[in-house]
């Protein structure tokens, strides 16, 4: 009986009956949508594009890398949903100088390329997107930046990403590793305020950025580059935060690195720990027996 | 026989540009040197951010003797403005405080940001606006040596925390009309803050800062205000302004570069009122910081090019290009890539034919904060950049800047136009080498001998003047213009030279770049065209005047027909 009312009670409210669709959805697809929002609220509301000509380079490369390589790597063309968030993370995060399409097409080719080649036991290391926009500031500093676009700066705009990015990371089972990133980003970076003075709301500040929306919604918590296992994710997302700490800490003292350091710190954190992470738990993996 | 052999005996390129730009400051006996403000200690942590700007110069011949003259503004307390006048044999004479426009820096009215100079009551000779962090003031240019103080009398006794203005006849009636352009709220007096939430609440779409303000002039030296009723009160944190009849309708339109916003575009409705346009300049919002008009590509139009920020890695707003459009698709065309996006923090620029090939070259002036070289502000600004604009607001703050600099020790810029291979930077070819943190940028033929010469203010250190020595063997030439029906100054008067396939179309401005203002003598070089067709100018009071076969190699002297 009391089975039958809670049944009904879910099934009236239209919210829990959302929770239980979406439960059912690919959670790629919850991500793919995530990040269409953020997309359209960039343009609809600050012509985050510019033109659209960046946006067909991007999605269009990655989808045809992504098309070509696996039909090549498994004999089939695999979906390419992973491709369109690869795009649409690229487009929203690149700015290069002079408008210039060619960092799209690169940044989309390595993101893509990194998963077929960059491997170890059949799993790729790297967030695509990630490998290929720090691969990008690495390299060409002089043509290519991620900070050119803020979404107005505006509260509200950040506040629909947050909302709708927590429920979608809480549905794909991942909003463990965003809030324990954000908690010890917090708590690393106020600390390190404290430690040197420096005022306190400047150092935390960055975290309500776009970059970092994008970061902890769809890098940091990318179901094939993570580790298995809640408390490893954990411990992963805490490391990041050490590790983006450590470069914010060379920053604050000057100490000599390539700029893209300095620029994205966040990124650099997931590339240099990520990987490694995801190493030692591949290494650990018992190897499949027939 | 017609003879045309084409734009130049050679085309301009990097190796052979075709002019030499050489430093003759000193030689010329100008000695100016900006001074940075000081403001309120309560925003001592980023007061070189907030005191970065009031370098100017505007060009004038206050004495009507035609040679152009100087005037430069500087920003601190006790720190004199300076007038130079032209003597004729290459050398200036400093004569601010002779003529009444030295003593302009004082506490209570504020410093001074820049000038514009105009006829406003047609007398024959140019008057001048002082635009200030503080109070308007307006001077009334009595005998051509001396100046009287009329901002009150005039009705323009305003605190506006200007950057910028320009002289405009927007209603046609012969008299100049004011526009101001505001960056801090005009309730701010950074010297007694009440409140720390003085800065920008967006890095892209603020919409809190000062409120630019139009005058209309009623004549007999007064001024009304008309923002509201003509609806151009855009409070975009303006750092320049610019004016041209931009879609050919006859009326003189209002271009503005806005720094932490898009650019703005007010059409004017035949003096009725201006129309905020949707000229495809919402869809980027940038950081402009000038804008300079110009024909870049002889297409007859007068196209605008806007300063904005670009630093390696962490940022490429990129300078537009924005091709004029308006007579044909109602827009403008961002046509910007290569060098000429990105000649880094970008201040003021202008067009000018620095060659005489009858193509505009574009000297660009970059660099924003010059200070310890090993330190760099863009790491702090990059972590409040993203922030909620509420936290921002508060200058209190942010990062305190210490000794910092921020996109300091940047070489100007000096592209030529190679047509379809695009634009390349010439400067250290052409001598152009300093490292000062440029701002504004003013050209006049100082010597009437057929050069554009570049004065730049620079940013809290001394003013260069560089001299043009373009190629002999290209013709040029120039006209002054003087109003009767329309304004004396001919203040927004558009001249169109035709020669051979040479279309090129320029302007008198009433303040231009950034907080600067040209010669108001037109320049045009000619290449090998050993004539010119003919000439059309537009008058502000909308009289069409064409002249045929002027003498080149010199300057033309046309006055307004009286229909």
């Amino acid at each position: 009986m009391s089975d039958v009312t809670a049944t009904t009670a879910s099934d009236r409210n239209p919210l829990a009956r959302a929770w239980q669709r979406a439960s059912k959805i690919d959670p790629r697809y919850l991500i793919a949508f995530l990040i269409t929002l953020v997309l359209v609220a960039a343009q609809v509301r600050y012509h985050m594009l510019g033109s659209y000509d960046r946006l067909v380079v991007a999605l269009g490369v990655c989808m045809a890398t992504e098309a070509l390589l696996s039909w090549f790597d498994r004999g089939r063309v695999v979906n390419l949903l992973s491709a369109y968030i690869s795009g649409i993370s690229l487009t929203l995060l690149i700015k290069p100088q002079g408008g210039a399409l060619w960092p799209f097409a690169l940044g989309g080719f390595l993101a893509i390329s990194s998963k077929y080649v960059l491997r170890y036991r059949e799993n790729h290391l790297w967030n695509p997107t990630n490998f290929a926009i720090a691969a990008l500031l690495l390299a060409a500093p002089d043509r290519v930046s991620v900070l050119s676009h803020q979404f107005g700066n505006d509260l509200t705009t950040n506040l629909v990403i947050w909302t709708f990015g927590l429920i979608i990371a809480a549905r794909v089972g991942v909003i463990h590793i965003t809030l324990t990133y954000v908690a010890g980003f917090l708590l690393l970076n106020g600390a390190r305020a404290l430690a040197f003075g420096q005022p306190l709301l400047p150092e935390i500040a960055p975290i309500t950025g776009p970059m970092y929306q994008l970061f902890i919604f769809f890098m940091i918590t990318d179901p094939r580059t993570v580790v298995r296992g809640r408390r490893k994710q954990i411990i992963v997302a805490v490391l990041i935060a050490v590790m983006e700490t450590l470069i914010r800490f060379a920053s604050d003292k000057g100490w000599p690195m390539p700029t893209a350091f300095n620029v994205a710190p966040a990124f650099f954190a997931l590339a240099t720990v990520g990987p490694v992470a995801k190493w030692i738990d591949l290494r650990r993996k018992r190897p499949t027996t027939n | 026989m017609r003879l045309d052999r084409g734009a130049s005996r050679a085309a301009a390129d990097a190796a052979h540009p075709g002019f030499a730009m050489r430093d003759e400051t000193a030689a010329a006996g100008i000695n100016f040197v900006h001074h940075r403000p000081t403001f309120d200690s309560k925003i001592a942590g980023i007061e070189p951010h907030v005191a970065a700007l009031g370098a100017s110069v505007s060009v004038t011949d206050f004495n009507g003797d035609g040679k152009p003259d100087l005037y430069f503004t500087n920003s601190a307390f006790g720190q004199a403005n300076a007038l130079y006048r032209n003597k004729g044999d290459g050398t200036f004479e400093e004569v601010a405080a002779s003529a009444g426009l030295a003593d302009l820096n004082k506490p209570g009215d504020g410093v001074s940001m820049g000038a514009i100079w105009g006829d406003i009551d047609n007398d024959g000779r140019e008057d001048v606006l002082v635009y200030r962090y503080g109070y308007l003031a307006l001077f009334r240019n009595i005998d051509g040596h001396h100046f009287e103080d009329i901002t009150e009398k005039a009705g323009l006794r305003r605190w506006v925390n200007s950057n910028g203005a320009i002289w405009i006849d927007y209603d046609r009636d012969g008299l100049l009309d004011l526009y101001v352009t505001a960056y801090f709220r005009s309730d701010i007096d950074l010297w007694h803050l009440k409140t720390t939430m003085i800065m920008h609440n967006s890095f892209e779409f603020a919409t809190n800062g000062g409120k630019n303000l139009l005058f209309h002039n009623l004549g007999g030296g007064k001024f009304e205000d008309v923002t509201d009723k003509m609806g151009v009160g855009s409070t975009r944190w303006t750092l320049a302004a610019a004016s041209a009849d931009f879609n050919g309708d006859g009326w003189p339109d209002i271009y503005l570069a806005n720094d932490y916003g898009p650019e703005e575009l007010y059409l004017n409705d035949h003096g009725k009122r201006f129309v905020l346009s949707t000229a495809g300049l919402e869809s980027e919002s940038k950081s402009g910081m000038a804008v300079a008009l110009g024909d870049a590509f002889n297409s007859g139009r007068l196209d605008a090019f806007v300063t904005n920020i670009s630093e390696r890695g962490y940022l490429f707003q990129n300078n537009n290009l924005r091709v004029n459009e308006m007579s044909t698709k109602g827009r403008f065309r961002n046509v910007a890539e290569g060098a000429i996006a990105d000649a880094g923090w970008a201040w003021g620029a202008q067009f000018g034919d620095l060659n005489n090939d009858g193509a505009n070259e574009l000297f660009v002036a970059n660099g924003f904060i010059s200070a310890d070289r090993k330190k760099s502000y863009w790491y702090a600004m990059s972590k409040i950049a993203g922030a909620n604009g509420r936290l921002f607001e508060d200058a209190a703050t942010w990062p305190a800047f210490g000794n910092a600099s921020l996109s300091g020790y940047e070489p100007s810029r000096v592209y030529i136009n190679r047509g379809v291979a695009g634009w390349v930077d010439v400067a250290k070819n052409v001598g152009v080498t300093d490292l000062y943190d440029g701002r504004a940028v003013a050209l006049a033929d100082l010597s009437n001998r057929g050069a554009v010469d570049v004065i730049v203010a620079n940013q809290n250190q001394p003013a260069i003047v560089y001299r043009d020595y373009p190629d002999s063997a290209n013709h040029w030439i120039e006209f002054k213009l003087i109003g009767t029906r329309s304004n004396r100054s001919a203040i927004g008067a558009e001249v169109l030279l035709e020669a051979g396939i040479l279309n090129q179309r320029r302007v008198v401005d009433g303040g231009s770049g950034f907080a600067s203002q040209n010669d108001r003598r037109l320049h045009f070089g000619l290449g090998s065209r050993e004539w010119v067709d003919r000439v059309t100018i537009f008058w502000p009071s909308g009289i069409r005047q064409v002249v045929t076969r002027p003498a080149i190699d010199g300057i033309v002297t046309i006055t307004e027909p009286e229909r």
